[in-house]
């Protein structure tokens, strides 16, 4: 009896362990080991031997001494100072309009927000190549008509068209995490608020935004996560604009080192550098918003 | 990408309207114009966000010429059959593989990945053993690994042991849910009364029956989350099957309508094939949004509350 149970937890674990030890675990400690390997390979295609050896930082070096993918960790960092807060503010406000007295239908206006979250981000991204694209493109027509000339695919602006897919894909799920924390604030909250004649404004202000602040949060941190892990977007939108090189972000650097140009060492040092950084950056952002609340 | 996970509390939606706080205590009803403005604030965002959708299905009955040569944002010839026949027809009806493909990675993937993750997170809500706050940790530390910085490795070890461009190296990533595993020991932790357990081992149950009886039972509704979630990640997932597949065959839809997008400028009838085969694509995916949405919920909080 007590050996039945002392095994149990163990069974019952060991599945989900075994595969979380070969997907996860294994190829963290792969990825860090060939970022410090170097392979030679002799002759042309390798067929006079392949040897590795310990290559120390050299691939790091290589990885930031190349000024693309440098520039690709900057336009990221740009993309997220911007488009965070910007689907944050939006979807704070969203949820927050849906949730008060004033709005009518909201399960229609929840559902319609909720819906491109159905819709994979590669597919998002093709409904937005055409919807961006000049000469198909109706939106782009329409302004044409008003004399507005748009060029969403130039180099200054396509950042921010891969923003809007961004926004338009993941706001509504946020919107609706929001939602549910919202909803858990008891009642008496809000009979409280409403005794000491708190209007609408103030009512949003002092009492739901605090309450609703660990849904904020935890939306900021994924969304920072995401924004390194940039690749769909901007690999569709490729083919039709000519700004997008093949390391327009960090993971589609590392997506080419190790596809196009075979530079595996060079390719796990990247990933690495972007597991590091979103872990650094999800740190830091957790660290600040602790400290302004002690 | 941006995807926080999921809570267990209550249904983020699908409340009756006398639920939101404003309208449950209604006595001042917010005056006309306020609720005027912000109606039109929230049509305005709903056409933002559906424009898109709208326009796929007009530009899905079109032919190639009319899609260059008419409006938009209005029907024109209307050719809808023909051209959702002829994405299925295309390539011997590789279309239709695709998506076979996908309902298999996805529904496959997110079963086994729900029942693995809910026997794991039962284990360590309902157990006491050692070593069990180290396996919580390292499972908590994979939420917030990216999937990306894994793909690439992970390509490289199934290269080595020849998995590489099968089923498998789709499926096995996505047997794995750390979010889910999560999830479900906090959830397990707070519905799996230990009486229960403790009454039912004196009846004679063993321990996996009581488990495989009573605890999926009593953890079905984050189950449902979980597979959820697990389903919609595999089916919107692109980076790990791009690195992983080759053989056209084995495509998730997302693969397949990416390469027919990329032909476009040799074969305008792609554009045709494409814009039908993303109205087909999405259609499923936003029903069971639609008809599930309650049980979509909120984030990790759901730790922060029930501890």
């Amino acid at each position: 009896m007590r050996g039945a149970q002392r095994r149990a937890p163990w069974i019952l674990l060991s599945p989900f362990l075994v595969l979380f030890a070969l997907t996860f675990l294994l190829p963290v400690v792969y990825a860090v080991g060939q970022s410090f390997t170097a392979v030679d390979r002799r002759g042309l295609f390798g067929e006079g031997g392949i040897t590795s050896s310990f290559a120390g930082f050299d691939n790091y070096a290589r990885a930031l001494d190349d000024p693309t993918f440098v520039a690709s960790i900057g336009r990221v960092l740009l993309f997220g100072v911007v488009q965070v807060p910007v689907m944050i503010v939006l979807v704070t406000v969203l949820a927050l309009l849906l949730e008060s007295a004033s709005a009518r239908w909201p399960g229609f206006f929840r559902a319609a927000y909720f819906l491109p979250y159905g819709i994979p981000g590669v597919i998002a991204s093709i409904l937005w190549s055409f919807l961006y694209l000049p000469g198909f493109s109706p939106i782009v027509a329409g302004l044409g008509k008003l004399g507005i000339t748009v060029d969403f695919l130039g180099e200054g602006t396509v950042l921010w068209s891969i923003a809007n897919i961004v926004t338009w894909s993941y706001a509504g799920y946020n919107m609706l995490i929001v939602i549910a924390q919202l909803k858990s604030i008891p009642g008496e909250v809000y009979e409280a608020a409403k005794m000491d004649g708190a209007g609408p404004f103030r009512l949003a202000w002092s009492v739901q935004l605090p309450l609703i602040r660990p849904a904020l949060v935890l939306a900021t941190v994924f969304s920072i996560i995401g924004t390194l892990q940039l690749f769909a977007e901007p690999q569709v939108l490729r083919t039709v604009s000519p700004a997008i090189d093949a390391s327009y972000t960090p993971n589609f650097a590392a997506f080419t080192s190790a596809f196009t140009y075979n530079d595996l060492g060079v390719a796990a040092a990247q990933a690495v550098l972007i597991a590091v950084a979103a872990f650094v950056l999800s740190f830091v952002f957790l660290r600040v918003v602790s400290r302004r609340d002690s | 990408m941006s995807t926080a996970p999921p809570d267990l509390d209550r249904p983020a939606s699908g409340t009756p309207e006398h639920d939101r706080p404003g309208v449950q205590r209604g006595v001042t009803r917010p005056p006309a114009a306020t609720r005027i403005l912000v109606t039109a604030i929230l049509v305005l965002v709903a056409v933002y966000f559906l424009v898109p959708v709208y326009w796929v299905v007009v530009a899905a009955t079109k032919s190639t010429e009319d899609l260059f040569t008419t409006n938009g944002f209005w029907f024109a010839n209307v050719q809808l059959l023909e051209n959702v026949r002829s994405v299925f027809a295309y390539d011997g009806g590789i279309f239709v593989r695709w998506f076979g493909n996908s309902l298999l990675y996805a529904g496959g993937g997110a079963l086994v990945a729900t029942y693995l993750a809910a026997a794991g997170g039962y284990a360590l809500a309902v157990y006491d053993f050692k070593g069990k706050n180290t396996v919580f940790g390292l499972v908590l530390g994979g939420v917030l690994v990216p999937g990306t910085a894994t793909a690439l490795p992970l390509f490289l070890m199934f290269s080595r042991l020849g998995l590489t461009d099968t089923y498998l190296s789709v499926l096995l990533p996505s047997f794995v849910s750390p979010f889910g595993f999560f999830l479900c020991r906090i959830y397990a932790g707070s519905v799996v009364p230990t009486s229960l357990v403790e009454s039912a081992r004196l009846d004679g149950a063993g321990e996996l029956r009581i488990f495989h009886t009573f605890g999926l039972r009593m953890m079905a509704p984050a189950l449902v989350t979980v597979f959820l979630f697990q389903f919609v990640g595999i089916w919107n997932n692109y980076f790990l099957p791009l690195i992983m597949l080759a053989d056209e065959n084995l495509y998730p839809i997302t693969l397949g309508l990416v390469n027919w997008r990329a032909q476009v400028d040799r074969l305008p009838e792609f554009y045709e094939l494409t814009t039908g085969g993303v109205l087909v694509s999405i259609i499923p995916l936003a029903i069971l949004m639609i008809v599930l949405q309650r049980f979509w919920r909120g984030g990790l909080t759901e730790g922060s509350v029930k501890g």
